[in-house]
C-alpha cells in the first residue's frame, strides 16, 4: 500500500465512474448517456468489446498541437488513416514509462504485418529536462518508429489539459520527478479518441483493442 | 562475574554478526541512453534475520534514493521511502510496478551487458549498520522488463 497522501485524482471524474461501473459488471447499463458508444449502436449488433475503457464520443482529447523532436510541428491529422496511441510521460522516468513503452513495443510486434498501421506517440510532461535530441534517442531505444512531442510548458499544459492528464513536478533529493497520469489513448484511422487502457493491462489487452479499431475501418 | 559479563557481551556481539546477510538475487538495472540522467535499479532481499534497507551508494550516481511507486486513480506517484523493513526468511522484491532503487545525477549512460556496482546499506535490529557489495548487469533500454536472462555457466551465486 501507498504510504504518501493522495493529492489530486488525476483521472477524470467521469472515465473512473466509467470504470468503476464496468468492472461491478452490468451496472453500467443503467448509467445511460455515461456510454456513448453503447448508445449509438443498433438494438442488437454487438458493440465492439475493448479491453479498455471505451470512450467513444468523449468531448475530451480531441486534439493536440505540438512539435516532434525533429522540430516538425504535429496535429492528430497528420496521422490519419493509422491507429494512434498515446501516452503521456517523461524520460527520467525508471519504472512506468519505460514499461509502457516495452509493452508497446511487444504490441507493434504481435501486431505483426499490421504493425506499420500503429503509431505510438510519447508526449512529455517534462519539457524541461526532455529535450528533442534525448525523446529522439530513448524512443529509437524502443522502436525506431516511435514519436516523441514537446512543446512549450504552456502547450503541454494545453494538450495535458484537453486530455484531462494530470501531472506535476514533485521535487526528490537536489532534483525532482513526476507524478503523471499513466494511460494510454487509442485513435481509430479516423482520428476519433475511443478507448482508453490502464497501465496494469497487458501487451494482449492493447494488441486484441488496436485489432478491433484496425478492423472497424479497414484501410 | 566480571569474566561472564564479558563473555555474553561476546556473545551479543557474536549473535549481531551471524545475524546479517542478505541474500540478493536477480538484481538489474535499466540502462539509459545518452544524456538520460536517472533510472532505476531492482532486484530480490531476502534477509536471513530482521533488518532495513537504508541506503544504496553507487560510484555511477550522484544520488541514490530507494523509492515506491504507487499508482492512484491512473496517477504515476514516485515518492523517496526513507528505508525499507526486511523481514527475516522473507523476499522483497524490488521491481517495476512497485519499490525500485532510484539512480540519479548518472554520470555516464548505462549500456546493455555492461554492469553496475551496488553497495547496500542494511541496519540489523540492533541498529549495527552492515553493507553488502553488488553487481548489477544493465538490461540495456527497450530490451525488456527484467533481467536479461543468464548464459549458461553465467550464473553467479551470492
Amino acid at each position: 500500500m501507498p504510504r504518501f497522501p493522495v493529492s489530486r485524482a488525476g483521472a477524470p471524474a467521469d472515465l473512473r465512474r466509467r470504470a468503476a461501473a464496468l468492472w461491478l459488471g452490468g451496472l453500467a447499463l443503467g448509467a445511460g448517456g455515461l456510454l456513448a458508444g453503447c448508445d449509438q449502436t443498433p438494438l442488437g449488433a454487438p458493440a465492439p468489446v475493448f479491453k479498455g475503457i471505451d470512450i467513444t464520443g468523449a468531448a475530451y482529447g480531441r486534439q493536440f498541437a505540438l512539435t516532434d523532436f525533429n522540430g516538425q510541428p504535429r496535429t492528430l491529422a497528420d496521422y490519419r488513416g493509422q491507429v494512434v496511441m498515446l501516452y503521456f510521460g517523461f524520460v527520467q522516468c525508471p519504472d512506468v514509462c519505460p514499461t509502457a513503452l516495452t509493452r508497446a513495443a511487444a504490441v507493434k510486434q504481435q501486431l505483426g504485418a499490421d504493425a506499420t498501421q500503429l503509431q505510438v506517440i510519447f508526449v512529455t510532461v517534462d519539457p524541461e529536462r526532455d529535450t528533442p535530441e534525448l525523446l529522439r534517442d530513448y524512443m529509437a531505444a524502443f522502436d525506431p518508429s516511435f514519436m516523441a512531442l514537446t512543446g512549450s510548458p504552456a502547450q503541454i499544459k494545453a494538450v495535458a489539459d484537453e486530455f484531462r492528464v494530470y501531472y506535476k513536478k514533485v521535487p526528490t533529493g537536489s532534483t525532482y520527478t513526476m507524478d503523471h497520469t499513466a494511460l494510454s489513448y487509442l485513435f481509430d484511422r479516423e482520428g476519433r479518441i475511443r478507448v482508453v487502457l490502464r497501465h496494469e493491462q497487458t501487451a494482449d489487452d492493447y494488441t486484441a483493442d488496436i485489432r478491433q479499431l484496425l478492423a472497424q475501418t479497414p484501410a | 562475574m566480571k569474566k561472564l559479563l564479558i563473555a555474553s557481551l561476546l556473545a551479543v556481539t557474536a549473535g549481531a554478526w551471524a545475524q546479517a546477510t542478505v541474500k540478493v538475487e536477480d538484481a538489474w538495472v535499466r540502462g539509459t541512453v545518452a544524456t538520460q540522467k536517472a533510472s532505476g535499479a531492482f532486484m530480490r532481499l531476502t534477509p536471513s534475520a530482521n533488518a532495513r534497507l537504508v541506503a544504496v551508494e553507487s560510484p555511477v550516481a550522484g544520488v541514490v534514493e530507494i523509492h515506491e511507486m504507487a499508482m492512484e486513480n491512473d496517477v504515476m506517484k514516485m515518492r523517496q521511502i526513507p528505508g525499507l523493513e526486511l523481514t527475516a526468511g522473507r523476499t522483497t522484491e524490488l521491481k517495476p510496478g512497485g519499490l525500485h532503487v532510484m539512480l540519479m545525477d548518472l554520470k555516464q549512460p548505462l549500456k546493455g551487458g555492461e554492469s553496475v556496482p551496488l553497495t547496500l546499506v542494511f541496519e540489523d535490529a540492533a541498529k549495527q549498520r552492515f553493507t553488502q557489495e553488488i553487481k548489477a548487469p544493465v538490461t540495456a533500454l527497450g530490451a525488456g522488463n527484467a533481467a536479461m536472462p543468464m548464459k549458461p555457466g553465467m550464473e553467479h551465486k551470492h
